[in-house]
Order: C-alpha cells, then structure tokens, then sequence
C-alpha cells in the first residue's frame, strides 16, 4: 500500500503502457480478449486516479504526490512528477474518457491488437504532460501523445486519413520544434528543466544580453514559441485547419480522444507553463491573445454552421468551445493577480474539463448514428427522433451542454469565462457572447437536421436504436454533465485552489 | 679501409657469388644428363639451390657492423649489399618455381642457367664499390635478361621483346658508361669511395657534376624504369615469358635501386640540392606516367607493367629524402613490392597458362574458378595499392613519411594522390575477377604444387611485412646506415 | 596480464574470416555458422566489456601494449573510453544482425562472409586503438571488403559505380588524414604514434592551424560531411543489406570516430579555430540531407541520404566544442548507427521480397510483413527525434550544445532539418508500409524470417531502451567527453 500510494501517479502513468506490452504478446485473433483486457487495462487508472482525487488535498500549496528521480543526468533532466488542482481535473479526464473510448471502439474489427496498443499508449502520452513536473519530459510526453494519435488516424481513419493524419501531425510537429528550440535555450541558460525552480527563477531574468540581442527580446521570441506550440493544439484561429480534418477522419474513439483531451494538452499549455514562466510577456500580448480567442469563437461556430459534414460541424464546434479557455487565459494574463483573473481561470479550467465531457460525447454520438447509416451529411438524416427517441433524447441532452444550456455543464464554465473576462476584455468578451449566439444557432441547426424536420424514409427499418454497450459509454459523461451543470462546487473546489495559489 | 690482403673475410663476402656460379655449372651440366622429361626437376635443383645459398650466406657472410672493401676496392661487403642479395635470391628461387610449368622455360636448362647468371649479377651489383665492376655486374645481369625476355622461340612478341629490351639496354649503358669515363676522367680513380672525396676536392663546376650525374641517371633510370626511359617495360613485359617479367619488374628493379642509392649518396653527396629535387620531378613523373597509363590497359600483363613503373616512382621518393629513413622506407618498400609483384606475376603466368590469354577479359570469373588463385590475386593487388594488413601499406606509409620528414610534402602529397589513381584500377581488376562471369567458371584452374608454394611462400612475405613489420624494418634500417 | 579481451573481441572475425576461405566453397551453411558465431562472441564480450566499464573511473580501460615497431614508436595499444565502448558495442551488434540477415545470400556466402568479417575486424579494431599507426591500419583494411562485398553481391545497376565512389572517397579521405598524422608524428618530436602520448604534444598553434583541417576533414569524408558526402547514399544504395548497414551504422561512426580522437583530441586549438567551418557545413548537412532525402523515389535512397544528415548532427555536436555537444554526438553516433541499421535491414528485406525500391510501386506491406513494418517505423521514430527513443535522448544534447556555443540561428536551421525528417519518414512510411498493397505483391511476397524477426527485435528493443533510459549510456559517454573537454581547455 505504501508503494502504491507514494508511485501512484508512475502507476497511473505506466499501467496503461504495461497492458499495451501484454497485449503484445496476445494472440492476434483473440479479439474478445483484447478488447477486454484493454478496457481493464484503462479502468485500472480511473480507479487510481479516483484514489488521486480522494487523496488530494485541495487546500494545500504546491505540488502534492511529487515523485523524483534522476532521468537524464547529463542535461539535468529529472524524472519528476507531481500534480495539482488543475493537473489533477486533467488527469481525471483523460482517464475518464480513454475507458469510454477502447469501449467505443469496441466495434473496431480491423487489427483490434495493434489499435488498444495504440489506444493505451496514447493514454500513457497525454497523462505523462499532464504530470510532469519537468520541462523536458513535457516535451516527451507531448510528442510522444503525437504517434498512436496519427497512427489510429492513418489507419482506422475515414476515406481521407492519410491526408488529414500528415496535416495533424506536420501541424502539431512544426508547433513543437518553436517549443523544442525554446524549451532548449530555457534549459542551457538556466541549467535546470524543474519547473518549480524556473517558475521562480525564469521570470526574474529580466536585464542584460542573451545571444547578442536583448533579453526582452529573446524572452519574447521564447514566449511566442510556446504560444504557438500550444495554440496550434488548442486550436486558436488561425492555427486551426488541422482540426477539422484531423477530428472529422479520426475513428470515432480517437475523435473523443482528440476533442476531449488532446485539445486540453494546449490549453494546459498555457495554464502550466506560458503563464507562469512569462508572465510579463502574457500580459504584454494579452490583447492578441483575447482578440485572437474572439476570432476563434466566433469563425468557429460561423464555421460550424457552414457545415452539412454532422462530423465535421461538431469538430467545428471544437473550435469555438476552445476559444473561450483562450479567452479566459488571455484575460487572467492581463489582469493576474485580480479577482476577474482567478474567475476567468476557474472558468478556463472548467471549461477545458466541460468540453472534454460534451465534445467527446459529441463525437460519440455522431460516430454511433455513422455506424448506422454510413453518411454523415446533415442532410442525408432527417426526422430520426421518431425512428430512435432514446438517441435522440441523449444527442439533444448532449448537443444542449455543448450549448451551454443552464442547469448543464457548458453554461457554468462558460460563464465563469465571461463573467472573468468581461471588466477585462469587455469588447472581446462581448463579441464573444454574439459568438455564444452562433453556437446557439449550429446546435439547433444539427439537431433539426438529424432528429427533426421530415423524416427520411431511406432509414426506417435500417436504423436500430442505440445500444447497451453504447449507453455505458454516454451515461458517464451525462451524470458528469448534468452533476456539473446543477452542483459545480465539488469540482470548482479543487480547481478554484490550485488557480489562487497560482495567480 | 683500404683493400686488404688476401683473406677469409673475401672468400665469404663472395660465397653467394662462388654459390651461384656452383649452381649455374651444376645446372648446366645436369640440362646434358638429364632426359626430357627429368628437365622439369631443373625448377626444383635451381629453387632449392638459390634457398640454400639463402641460408648458407645468411649463416656465414653476414657483414660486420663496420664495412669492409675486399677484393682491392671492387666490392664493398656491407648490410645493404647483403639485405639486397638476399631480395635477389629469394626472387630468383621463387622466379625459378614459376619458370617449371610455365611452358617456354620449363624444360629449357639454359634459362635455368641465365636465370642464375643474371642473379649472379646483380649480387655484383648489389656491392660492386668501383665503376669497372659496376658496369660489368650491369652487363653480366642484363645479358642474359636480354636472352630471357626473348626466350620465347618463334613468337614475335617474344622476339621484339628481347630486341627491344637489348637496344634500349644497350643504348643507356653506353650513355652511362660515358658518364663513368667522365668520372674516371675527373677523379682519375674508378674507386666509388674515392670519388667523392676527390670531386670534392677538385675545381669542378657543379653544372659539370650535375651533367655527368644525369649521364649516369640514365642507365639507372633504365633499371629501374623510371620516365623517362620507361618505354621498353611494357612492351618487353608483354612479350616476355611471364615469370621472366615478373623477374624484371622486381629483382631487376631492386638491382637498380641498389646501385642508384649508393652511387647518389656515396658519389654525388655534395650536390644533393640539385639532384634531390631532379629526383623528385623524376619520381612524380614516373608515378603520374605508370600510374594514368596503367588506367587505360586491357591487358593484365601491360597493366602490371605500368603499375610497376609507378611503383618505381614511389620508392624515388624515398631516395629523394635523403635520409636514413628515407633509404630505408625504399628498402622496405622494395622487399615488400618483391613478393607481391612477383605473386601478381604468378598469378598472370597460371592465369595465362590455362586460358592462353593475358587479356582482362580472361580473368572473369577467376573467383569462381580457383577461388584460392583469386584470393591471392586479391592479396597482391591490394599490397601493391598499399592496404593493410599487406606489406604494400607499411612500405607506403614509411616511404610518405620519409618525404614528410624531409619536408618534400609535396611529394608525400602527389605520391598519395597517385596511390589513390593506383587503387582505381587494381580495384577494377579484382572486379572483374570477382564479379563478372565467364563460360568456363565450372572449370577449376590446374595449380601445380611448384608455383602454389612459391604464392605461398610470396603471401606469407606479404602478410609477414605487413603485420610482424619489424624485423625487416630492422634489416631495412642496417642497410640504410651502411650509406650514412 | 589481464585477459587480452579487446584482442579477442577484434580478432575473432578474422579468425573466423580464415577460417571461412579455407573451408570448401561448398560447405554453405558452416560458413554462415562460423561468422555468426564469431560475430556473437565479439557481440557477448563487447557486451561483457560494456558493462564491466568502471564508468566512475573513466579514461582508457581494458588496455593492452606491446610493442609493434619501436624503432618508430609504433605499438599495439587497445583500449576503450566512455566514447569509444559503446561504439565498440555498436558494431558488434551491426556485425550480428548483419550476419543474421544476410542467411539468404547464396552466391559465394564463402567469401560473403569472410569479407563481412574482415571489415568486422576492421571497424572493431578502429574504435579500440590507442595508436594512430595501428588506428590506420584497421582503418584501411575495410577497402576492400567494402569495395568487393558491393561490387559483387551489390545493386546490378549502380554496384560498380557505387563501389568505386565509395571507396576511392574514403581512400582518398584516409590517405589525406594520414599525411596529417604523419605531420603530427615528426612534429610532436615524441617520435611516438601513441595518442595518448600524442595528446600532450602541444602542438604550435600555427601547426594546429594548419593541419586540423586536414586530418579532420579526411576522416569526416567517411562521416559524410558535405561536400563530400556524395559516396555515402550511392554506395549505400548499390551495396547488399548488411554491408549497407555496417557501412551506414558503423563505418560512418568510425569516421567521425576518428576525426575526432584524431583531429579534435590532438588538435584541440586547431578544433577551436575551424569550428566555424565544421559548424556550417555540418548544419549544411542537416538540411540538405533532409531535403534530398524528402524527393527521392528510391526507398533506399531515402534511408541513404538520412544518413547523411543524421550524420550531420553528429558532426555538429562536434562542432560545439561542448559537454552536451559532445556528449549528444556520441550517443548520437551510437542510436544513428542502430537505426540506420534496422533502416537498411528493412530495406533489404522489403526489397528481396518485393524485388523493387520505387516507393511508387510499394505499398501495404506491412500487412505481407508486420515485423519488418513495424521496425521501420520505430527507426522512422528514432529519426525524427521522437521523444522515447533513442534519436531523441541523442539529438536532446546536441541543439543544446548548439545553444550554449553556438550563434542560435544555428540551432533553429538544425531543427528545420527534424521537420523534413519527419515529413520524409511519414512519406515512406505511409507509402511503403501502408496505402495499398499492389495486387502484385498479393501472391509471392512472404513475412521475414525468424532470424530477420531476432535481429529487427534486437535493434529496436535497443533504441527504445535508450530512449526510455538514457542513464545506460550516457554517463560512460560523458566520462569520456570529460577528457576531450580536458584536452579542448588545457591547450
């Protein structure tokens, strides 16, 4: 018990990666058996990070649950770990919803071994940034996350994965290496990747030369790597044409991965690290920050209206759910230290958490209705409510929290975001409600072109109702939407902590 | 020391000589008694013969630390004429291995008995310290070379071959023998360890000294086919019988460094600033000429021919760094190029025997045939372009280094480029050995037990000097000094 | 006197080489025994020595003398540093691969195999000399396995131009670095070959001047540097598998090996005065490796031209003149040998399968053959520097050293060539391995062999290891950097 509770974030990080190793040497045909074993393998870490949240004591300072050994001793790497209120809601995502995602994907025939291998190891990858403690195994696990992501996109993907998996992954690379550079210049001037030594010693290195230019601008360059390093994830207008393609030819598991945490290792990005080791330069470029966040809400959804791709519309979406954690960011940069700040970050991190939820269940349920019709234009659909009402009843719950219907999860987070960011930001956040506006409309415009309007007699007899092992996958997210939406405060507790102690 | 009176010390620094004078008799008489068919034995009596002078001279007439002049100054018995007697002997006993099956010489007891005589030759020209007895060890070894390298009755080649050998022969030992007279004329003494002392004494203008020196240059130059006077190798090669070229372009050579490195050192050590880089130039000459010449060859035999021209070049730049480093990295490298050209030479005659053909195109698929005659092959080409762990590779590197160290770095420098031009086309031969195909390649290749011993003997030497380097680098080192 | 382990570890391939010509042409299978056996010994006692290094003691170990020519100080001296152990260890696992793919060659495996021993001998017995003269020696003795093993058992179409270039490239190289060794030789006035020795010479400045450029750059030729790189992919495109895998995995290494022991160890000032130089054509070779890589349409082209610009990094983590650089060029040296091997593996296995290199033409195989799809794509992962494996735990070092010596534009050039480098492997990869299998390659194309499967298992397990835990062979690293870095300040 005492090594489980002193390694329970190694286990939580590695248990996935050790059942990927005995899937390995499963037969290949034994498909049940891989299925099921990959589906233990990703319960066993909920379990534990479960154990993680429990333990967790919210009202402590600092880094709780650090392990540290010595990594990379030649360039003073350590292997460091340790987690708190914001890593901690992240952690608990990711594990939520990989489970949910390998029994999503249990429908997957092709080469089911080598997919939960991929599957378990992605896990592995985004944990890993979620709680690491050191600069360099950051950008480990960062790129690491990348391979099983293009892989299950290259190859269960949709007609046009190879594509759409080049472009996500030539994306997110050539964001890293701007990260790489500057991850590397901050670890030869300071000698150190520890992220707590340089959250104090970084910002402090203000005068002088470095490399022949002056330290502002070096310092700046330094920040916009990693600004755009993570903006390419989250994704922030204009880094964002990735997406679309990416998410809309992922399998449905992978899209859930994708939308649900991939997208939140950017905006971690910026919690984690832009914030604290730049403060200065954050609140310098605020501005375009927020203006860029404003973009994003409002093309995204413009976008996501424009759409008549059911998939492509919800990847859309992601888009503008994600620039309002941007725009919070943003605002929380200018104004640290204020009140507003630490609201605009509850809201951030809330809504990164909130969109994990809905936007995976999103993907979900657009995969589920595509294994049933095989189309995913809009207007091929029509009138489905009658032919499914349970579905339709879950897609509508669904599609409202992405809405940011009151009482559901999507209206608290976002209005945290606003309520934080409008004495801040009052232009951007107002032009961000009339973006709220156009959510409003795509929402409603999916929902009448799948569930409402005439029925398309095409489908009648061909489109069973959802299944059970489909409703294990949606009920979690819904009591997690609902339970958020009525009760916020058990979630808000632990992240409102760990965002005053750091801004 | 001055001639002394009759005594021991001459009779053993003769007794090779006395050795193959015995030898030369006994095979003539026995070519008499012997039937036909016993002729072949000839090879044998004449290998075993040349070995046991071998070991006889090196048991007896090891010189002594301080050289001595016997016979009234005529012959100096001292390291390096010794080390050079033995290179000789031991080319000639495997020359006469590789003389038994090859077909003009194998039953012939008067090549036998050249093959002797000329040896007998440059033994004399190894230690010969006065003109008189230079010029005669000179004729006395390029004679019956003259009638070796035409040996070949009836055959044009053969017979061109040994014309051509003997005008050229003629030609340059007259041009040297006037530049002997010169000196004689000048120094008033045949005595090679007189002269210098005398020229320098004397009021002779270098431009005179340097005019008699290229006067002699040309009969050494000849020897050792160095450019200018390169021209007759090839062609001679061509027509010889193959083991007599291989005789020519080693022990023949060899004798000619002998006399080239003690008559320039000893003779000529006050001119050294103007012969040293006339040297030079003529040693990059021959190198650049040997080796771009050899690149353009479809026959083995020629290509062997200018790859030994080129091989002459390299060792001139040991002799031109004057130094005892320099002599004996020309040593060394000479006794290494000794075994290898002579199994490169062995390997054309079996080559040329079974396929009645010199041309390239013979050698396809060699490795399939006789992969062991391939592999020897492989071994001789690659000492000769100076890999290791063959004997080549030690030669080159002491010979570069000489120059280094005399600061001819240029030379060092033009040497190894030309080393590279070398490597080009003994890579080219082995390709053609070990990958092209031929009809005949299930025909295995007939290697009597004569000539396989006697490549045996040449890879061992190769392998030998290239890896347990330093007893020859030491005998390399005691024949330097004897000319310092 | 110790066990003359190195002694073993250099000579048991050519023994067994020996041992090879001399048996019947015929006896196919006991030749390919014999090598294997004698590659798995260098292999198990490589591995022995490796781990029985006393890192925290560092300098030269296991070190055997005696004498060779005295007259001119020349010795037999083997011993192992930090840099050179795990290059030792590097070929011994390049030499047992290499002869485990090779099984299937059945012209003349005679000779095949006693040639791929004598350049075992040859790449072994660099790393682990302790004297320039015997450094030259084994140095050399590769020219002709080299040259032969390509032009025969080679590409029919390119094989005889290839062998050509690539060994009067390195000929030339070699030749031209010894006349710098030579150089040194008479002027250190220690009348020693000894390197050791020789790194206390303190040579005059205007001599290092001068002369570090020419040792440096005839060894780097067979480290690929640009402008002379061009042998490498030719050479390594129109030889057989394993010679194209020990000549990309190892002999590359026993370049840069050398110039560095040679011309940065001996030449420290004359390394400082000219890395400049060594920096910008070794960023050079970064990118331009990278670029031509990305437009080739042969498959082994493509893995051919990565290795000249993963090379580069190696030459650039030289050029930094630093901790990190160095340290990040010896591991990089070690993982680039590893992967360019399984690269090249994999080539050839594809290749012999499918008869074809035209990535146009391949596709789906790693549905015909798992394995070797799969060891491609890890290597493809190591040569992107992905964190995990061991490019990235390699490369990590080496841009900080840029960092920290170096004008940063330097290292920001350098990246650019990782994003090339990835596009380029994810377009092989995607092409050759996935996309469709050609209906021609439907019948007739088999999955790898079991000793195929061994040695793409062995080589990959070795780089995620170091990827994942780069503490087995970074600190022996560093403790031999230390003493470069001693030599690099103390002049």
């Amino acid at each position: 018990m005492e090594f489980l509770f002193s390694h329970l974030l190694t286990l939580i990080l590695f248990l996935p990666t050790l059942f990927a190793l005995v899937l390995l040497v499963l037969p290949p045909k034994e498909v049940k058996l891989i299925r099921w074993t990959a589906l233990i393998a990703s319960l066993i870490p909920l379990g534990l990070s479960l154990l993680l949240w429990f333990r967790f004591n919210p009202a402590l300072t600092g880094f709780q649950f650090q392990e540290q050994i010595t990594w990379y001793d030649a360039i003073h790497s350590m292997y460091h770990l340790g987690i708190d209120g914001i890593s901690l809601t992240m952690v608990i995502l990711t594990t939520l919803l990989t489970p949910l995602a390998i029994l999503a994907s249990f429908n997957i025939q092709d080469r089911v071994k080598a997919y939960m291998i991929l599957f378990l190891l992605l896990e592995t990858g985004m944990l890993g940034v979620f709680v690491t403690l050191d600069l360099l195994l950051f950008f480990v696990f960062w790129e690491v996350g990348l391979i099983p992501m293009y892989f299950l996109i290259n190859q269960w993907g949709g007609a046009n994965r190879g594509y759409a998996s080049l472009k996500f992954i030539l994306y997110t690379m050539a964001g890293s290496l701007g990260l790489l550079l500057a991850i590397q210049m901050i670890g030869v001037l300071a000698g150190t990747y520890d992220m707590q030594v340089l959250f104090k010693v970084w910002p402090g290195i203000q005068q002088g030369m470095l490399f022949g230019l002056p330290v502002g601008t070096v310092k700046a360059v330094a920040f916009w790597a990693f600004v755009i390093a993570f903006a390419i994830k989250v994704p922030v207008w204009p880094f964002h044409t990735w997406l679309p393609d990416a998410h809309t030819e992922a399998p449905t598991a992978g899209s859930m991965l994708l939308a649900g945490v991939l997208l939140k290792l950017g905006g971690y990005g910026f919690l984690r690290l832009v914030l604290p080791l730049f403060p200065l330069e954050s609140k310098m470029f605020a501005g375009t920050l927020a203006l860029l966040a404003t973009l994003a809400i409002i093309l995204g959804a413009l976008g996501a209206y424009g759409q008549n791709d059911f998939k492509r519309l919800v990847a859309y979406s992601s888009i503008n759910h994600m620039g309002f954690v941007v725009l919070a960011i943003a605002a929380a940069a200018w104004a640290a230290g204020t009140d507003n700040a630490v609201i605009a970050m509850n809201g951030a991190v809330l809504q990164m958490f909130n969109h994990g939820l809905s936007a995976a269940g999103m993907f979900f349920l657009v995969g589920v209705i595509y294994d049933r019709t095989h189309t995913r234009d809009l207007n091929a659909y029509g009138g489905l409510f009658a032919l499914t009402p349970i579905y339709g009843g879950i897609l509508l719950f669904t599609a409202m929290a992405s809405l940011g219907l009151p009482g559901l999860n999507g209206f608290v987070s976002e209005f945290l975001v606003v309520r934080g960011a409008w004495p801040v930001f009052t232009l951007a956040t107002a032009l961000s409600m009339i973006g709220l506006f156009f959510t409003g409309a795509y929402v409603l415009k999916a929902l009448k072109k799948v569930l409402h309007g005439p029925l398309n007699e095409r489908w009648v007899g061909h489109l069973p109702e959802i299944k059970p092992r489909e409703m294990a996958v949606i009920a979690p997210l819904m009591v997690l939407i609902l339970s958020i939406g009525i009760w916020p405060s058990w979630i808000l507790t632990v992240i409102n902590h760990a965002v005053s102690m750091w801004f | 020391m001055a001639a002394g009176p009759f005594n021991a010390t001459m009779i053993l620094a003769i007794l090779p000589q006395i050795g193959l004078l015995a030898l030369g008799v006994l095979v003539s008489i026995l070519d008499l008694l012997w039937k036909e068919n016993q002729k072949r034995n000839l090879g044998w009596l004449t290998a075993s013969g040349l070995a046991l002078i071998m070991v006889l001279a090196g048991v007896f007439t090891a010189p002594a630390a301080q050289p001595v002049l016997v016979f009234g100054g005529m012959l100096r018995h001292d390291w390096l004429s010794f080390v050079f007697q033995m290179i000789f002997l031991f080319g000639a006993a495997l020359t006469a291995l590789f003389a038994m099956d090859s077909e003009p010489l194998s039953r012939k007891g008067e090549a036998y008995m050249l093959l002797v005589a000329a040896t007998l030759g440059m033994t004399l020209m190894a230690s010969a310290a006065d003109l008189i007895m230079l010029f005669l060890a000179i004729e006395m070894t390029s004679i019956p070379l003259y009638i070796l390298a035409g040996f070949i009755v009836g055959d044009n080649k053969s017979t061109e071959s040994g014309f051509k050998y003997l005008l050229f022969g003629a030609t340059t030992s007259a041009v040297m023998l006037y530049g002997f007279s010169l000196l004689y004329g000048f120094a008033g003494t045949t005595q090679i360890y007189q002269l210098a002392g005398i020229l320098q004494q004397g009021q002779f203008s270098t431009f005179t000294l340097i005019a008699v020196l290229m006067l002699v240059l040309v009969g050494f130059s000849f020897k050792v086919s160095a450019v200018p006077f390169h021209f007759w190798a090839p062609d001679v090669y061509e027509g010889s019988p193959t083991p007599i070229a291989g005789f020519l372009s080693t022990a023949s050579k060899a004798a000619g460094f002998a006399v080239l490195m003690r008559f320039l050192l000893v003779v000529f050590p006050m001119t050294e600033h103007y012969w040293i880089p006339l040297l030079a130039v003529i040693s990059t000459a021959t190198m650049i000429v040997g080796n771009t010449l050899a690149l353009a060859q479809k026959n083995v035999k020629r290509l062997l021919a200018y790859s030994s021209i080129a091989q002459a070049g390299y060792m001139l730049i040991g002799v031109a760094s004057v130094s005892p480093l320099g002599i004996t990295a020309s040593v060394f490298y000479l006794t290494a190029y000794l075994v290898t050209n002579l199994a490169a030479f062995g390997v054309v005659t079996i080559v040329g025997r079974s396929t009645g053909s010199d041309e390239l195109s013979a050698y396809a698929g060699l490795s399939r045939r006789a992969p062991g005659l391939a592999m020897v092959f492989l071994v001789a080409l690659l000492s000769l372009g100076g890999i290791p762990p063959f004997g080549g590779f030690v030669g080159k590197i002491l010979v570069f280094a000489a120059a280094i160290n005399s600061n001819l770095i240029w030379l060092a420098v033009l040497g190894i480029l030309n080393s590279i031009i070398a490597l080009y086309y003994y890579l080219m031969v082995l390709k053609v050995v070990y990958l092209y195909r031929s009809e005949d390649e299930n025909r295995p290749l007939a290697i009597p037990r004569s000539w396989a011993i006697a490549m045996g003997l040449c890879v061992v030497g190769i392998l030998l000097l290239g890896t347990v380097f330093g007893p020859w680098y030491q005998w390399s080192v005691t024949a330097a000094s004897s000319l310092f | 006197m110790q066990f003359p382990i190195l002694s073993v570890i250099v000579f048991t391939p050519l023994l067994a080489g020996l041992l090879i010509v001399l048996m019947p042409p015929a006896r196919k299978t006991e030749v390919k025994v014999i090598a294997l056996a004698a590659a798995s010994v260098s292999l198990l006692l490589a591995i022995w020595t490796y781990f029985s290094y006393n890192v925290s003691a560092g300098g030269y170990q296991f070190v055997e003398r005696l004498p060779w020519l005295p007259q001119l100080g020349i010795s037999y001296a083997m011993g192992v540093d930090g840099i050179s152990m795990p290059l030792v260890l590097l070929a011994g696992v390049v030499v047992f691969c290499g002869a485990l793919i090779s099984w299937g060659i059945d012209d003349r495996p005679r000779e095949f195999y006693a040639f791929l021993m004598f350049l075992a001998t040859s790449v072994f017995g660099v790393f682990v000399s302790l004297d320039l003269f015997q450094l030259f020696f084994f140095f050399e003795i590769a020219v002709f396995p080299k040259y032969l093993m390509i032009v025969v058992w080679g590409y029919p179409k390119t094989r005889e131009y290839g062998a050509m270039k690539l060994t009067l490239y390195l000929f030339i190289g070699s030749v031209v670095a010894l006349i710098g060794a030579l150089a040194m030789y008479f002027a250190s006035g220690l009348h020693t070959f000894d390197l050791i020795a020789l790194e206390k010479a303190n040579f005059s400045a205007s001599f290092q001047y001068i002369w570090f450029p020419v040792v440096f750059f005839g060894f780097a030729i067979l480290g690929g540097i640009f402008p002379f790189h061009s042998w490498a992919p030719d050479g390594h495109v129109a030889a057989p598998t394993a010679v194209s895998m020990l000549l990309a995995g190892v002999e590359m290494k026993v370049g840069a090996f050398a110039a560095l022991r040679v011309a940065i160890m001996l030449l420290p000032q004359g390394a400082r005065d000219w890395a400049w130089l060594i920096l910008i054509l070794a960023t050079v070779n970064v990118i331009y490796g990278a670029f031509i890589a990305m437009i080739q349409t042969d498959f082994k082209y493509v893995i051919g031209f990565s290795s000249v610009s993963h090379m580069g990094l190696v030459l650039l983590g030289f050029a930094t003149l630093s901790a990190e650089g160095l340290t990040g060029a010896g591991m990089q040296m070690f993982s680039h040998g590893i992967m360019t091997a399984l690269f090249f593996a994999v080539v050839g296995m594809a290749y012999d399968r499918t008869h074809t290199r035209d990535i146009s033409k391949l596709g789906g195989l790693i549905k015909k053959m798992p394995w070797a799809g799969v060891g491609f794509i890890i290597g493809g992962l190591v040569s992107m520097g992905m964190p995990g494996f061991s490019g990235f735990t390699a490369e990590f070092p080496i841009f900080m050293g840029i960092w920290r010596s170096t004008p940063p534009i330097f290292a920001i050039i350098a990246v650019v060539g990782v994003v090339i480098t990835a596009a380029y492997i994810l377009r092989v990869v995607s092409k050759v391995f996935f996309g469709e299998l050609s209906p021609e390659f439907e019948q007739g194309v088999g999955d790898v062999t079991v000793l195929d499967k061994v040695a793409i298992g062995l080589l990959s397990v070795l780089m995620i290891a170091l990827g994942v835990l780069p503490s087995l062979m970074v600190p022996m690293v560093q403790s031999g950097v230390e003493h470069v870095l001693r030599l690099l300040g103390g002049a």
